[in-house]
């Protein structure tokens, strides 16, 4: 079992989702239960199924210096890092530690595959476009560099790519970079966006709810896909009353490349660590975010693992209904969510279910509920049974 | 900024014509590597149905994996692990890809899933019952040392010993106009912050600002094996590792950084 940490304060956060650009966006979006999903409008082969677009990346344009890393992708984080003052903070995050006091640790799982994609729809007698013959947009690394370049962090830089805990695990790598004093700050960032393969891979896998998704619904279908950006800084805990990332937990199912443990072992040991970093039990945690991709398996193991561990007390909900999955970004989306949560006491419910699968317990929240929430805690489960659990704190009590 | 002291338990290798660390050793101190491209990694801690299934990047990283811990007497169940790629799998991603330009809804849900960056972490935590923490990062030509300071940083953290792998295939098709990767290279590394019965060398670790120095410091007969794969920018470190005296290398590790190591007396 490992040892409690000091918590870490996040210091600036930022989202954007299907639910619009910003904090404010999301919790009026949630409030207003106004979900952001809608008919597949994407792919130029047609595909039934609702996604989670956000509107406009395909307008934004990326500054003269930074033109050569032009993906959907990057687009998308330039349009993610500008959200509420997210770009100044951490530029001045990096004035005040010294660029090679900054790490950066980004996770995602489409990088600009898009971009990819792009090049063999659009061969050229064998050979990608010229535009395209870029190797930084076609590695896994992509948002790495392109955030490594937008920023100018000179402190260790890597992407996790670890599927759909991606931007999860990136708050456990930079707490550690600080508990070791590698880095003083850490700028932590999840970036995916819609594309053929997720799609079509997922439609493959049988996974694609023709509707939109209904987490937990003892008649859903499958998930819906969606896009998002999120960013925090992380710096360790001084005086002021930033939330806290208090805990995270890491784990392999050691299972299946592509279902879940069907006793949810690894999402077990993943919220034991994160809870035992956290010092604290189950009881503490007020809200949780539940992975709840809608899929049958996914709900089914995560269902059951709720209402074995936690008490009536302990609200959980699935928020995918409103932005769909976002995969590699939606462990720092549904951070972002649980510390909106923090900030303004409320539990978002779980839109577009109506009839809970009987699995659950009484600690699904359908509808929102006003609630002062003092710890929020997310799940991300990714395939190749990868889990991350964070557990983040009112830094007014914490 | 606080060094890091880690030591080595095990050590892994394949590259064409060495498929393993003592032959490699060997090869590195001597400064010639063959030509010939020998078998490939036959990844026997696959179970055989898997070994099938698992494309040629996973094969790989899962060969010098199990040569690591084997050589360091670890149960790899109770290792955490870290898996670092600059390209990942370009062969799957190729084949997805021109599947996808051609007929999307016809995209094979095998190649998909195997197209994950965390395709070989997902297999060798399978194949090896690992529940513990698993991470597929990349960094470009920094992905060994972005992948070497993770693994330090996790056992200290942690206290325990943590697998390190690191690997990347040669590029085919299409992406071979664009990406490098002449040959595949792959290289394992079980690492302990705590120095036990097992420790072969001991790494202090420095993130510094500037970028390092290219390969010059190699012996010429190496240099082509240095630039033949992304992950062998790696290769610095080995020959010092199989030369077994104090040594001091630079690998790339970012844009304008590097990551300064010293092999300890």
């Amino acid at each position: 079992m490992p040892s409690r940490i000091a918590p870490l304060a996040v210091t600036a956060y930022t989202a954007t989702s299907a639910l619009g650009r910003g904090r404010s966006a999301h919790v009026d979006a949630l409030r207003a239960r106004r979900g952001g999903l809608r008919a597949n409008d994407f792919t130029r082969v047609p595909l039934a199924c609702a996604i989670g677009r956000v509107a406009g990346i395909e307008d934004v344009v990326l500054p003269d210096a930074l033109a050569d890393h032009a993906s959907r992708n990057n687009r998308l984080a330039w349009l993610g890092l500008g959200a509420d003052g997210f770009l100044d903070a951490a530029r001045a995050a990096i004035e005040r530690h010294g660029a090679d006091r900054v790490a950066l640790i980004v996770g995602t799982s489409t990088a600009s595959i898009d971009a990819t994609e792009r090049g063999y729809r659009e061969l050229d007698g064998g050979r990608f476009p010229e535009h395209l013959r870029r190797p930084h947009l076609h590695t896994p690394h992509a948002l790495g560099l392109f955030l490594e370049a937008a920023l100018g962090t000179r402190g260790p830089c890597l992407t996790v790519a670890t599927a759909c805990s991606s931007s999860a695990k990136v708050f456990a790598k930079a707490e550690r970079l600080l508990r070791l004093g590698i880095a003083d700050a850490a700028i932590v960032a999840g970036v995916d966006t819609l594309c053929d393969s997720v799609l079509f891979g997922f439609n493959a896998l049988e996974l694609v709810a023709p509707e939109p998704c209904r987490p937990f619904d003892a008649a859903r279908r499958g998930l819906s896909l969606g896009e998002a950006a999120g960013f925090a800084l992380l710096e360790r805990a001084g005086a002021g009353d930033a939330p806290r990332l208090l805990g995270y937990g890491e784990s392999s199912d050691a299972y299946h490349m592509s279902t879940p443990h069907p006793d949810g072992a690894g999402a077990r040991l993943a919220l034991s660590d994160a809870l035992a970093r956290a010092g604290l039990t189950p009881g503490d945690v007020d809200y949780l975010n539940l992975h709840g991709t809608a899929t049958v398996k996914n709900d089914e193991v995560e269902a059951t693992l709720v209402a074995d561990v936690f008490p009536p007390t302990t609200r959980a909900s699935s928020t995918k209904g409103w932005t769909g999955h976002a995969l590699g970004a939606a462990g720092i989306l549904e951070a972002a969510i649980a510390l909106l949560a923090i900030e303004h006491a409320f539990v978002p419910g779980t839109l577009n279910s109506e009839v809970p699968d009987p699995r659950c317990g009484p600690q699904l929240a359908l509808a929102n509920e006003a609630r002062a929430i003092r710890v929020a805690a997310s799940h991300s489960f990714g395939f190749g049974g990868n889990n991350c659990t964070l557990i983040f704190g009112d830094g007014r009590v914490h | 900024m606080d060094d890091l002291v880690v030591h080595v338990e095990g050590i892994g290798w394949w590259s064409p014509g060495l498929p393993d660390w003592p032959s490699a050793a060997a090869a590195l101190r001597a400064g010639a590597v063959p030509d010939a491209a020998g078998a490939p990694p036959p990844a026997s801690v696959l179970a055989p149905n898997e070994r099938r299934r698992a494309p040629e990047p996973v094969r790989l990283a899962c060969e010098v994996a199990a040569q690591a811990c084997a050589m360091a007497e670890r149960d790899a169940a109770a290792l955490p692990c870290v898996f670092a790629s600059a390209q990942g799998d370009v062969g799957t991603t190729d084949a997805m890809c021109a599947a996808l330009a051609a007929a999307p809804r016809d995209l094979s849900p095998t190649l998909f899933h195997n197209s994950v960056h965390n395709a070989a972490a997902g297999y060798w935590t399978v194949a090896t019952q690992c529940r513990s923490a698993s991470t597929a990062i990349s960094a470009g030509r920094g992905s060994f040392a972005a992948g070497l300071l993770e693994a330090a940083v996790e056992t200290h953290a942690e206290a325990r010993p943590v697998l390190l792998a690191v690997y990347d295939v040669a590029v085919r098709g299409v992406l071979a106009d664009v990406l490098d990767g002449a040959a595949a290279f792959g290289a394992a590394l079980v690492l302990n912050g705590e120095r036990g019965p097992h420790a072969c060398a001991s790494l202090r670790l420095r993130h510094e600002a500037g970028a390092a120095a290219a390969d010059d410091a190699l012996p010429a007969a190496l240099r082509p094996l240095a630039a033949s794969n992304p992950s062998a920018a790696a290769l610095p470190l080995f020959v010092a590792l199989a030369r077994a005296e104090p040594a001091r290398v630079r690998l790339p590790a970012g844009r304008d950084a590097s990551l300064a190591i010293e092999l300890l007396a």
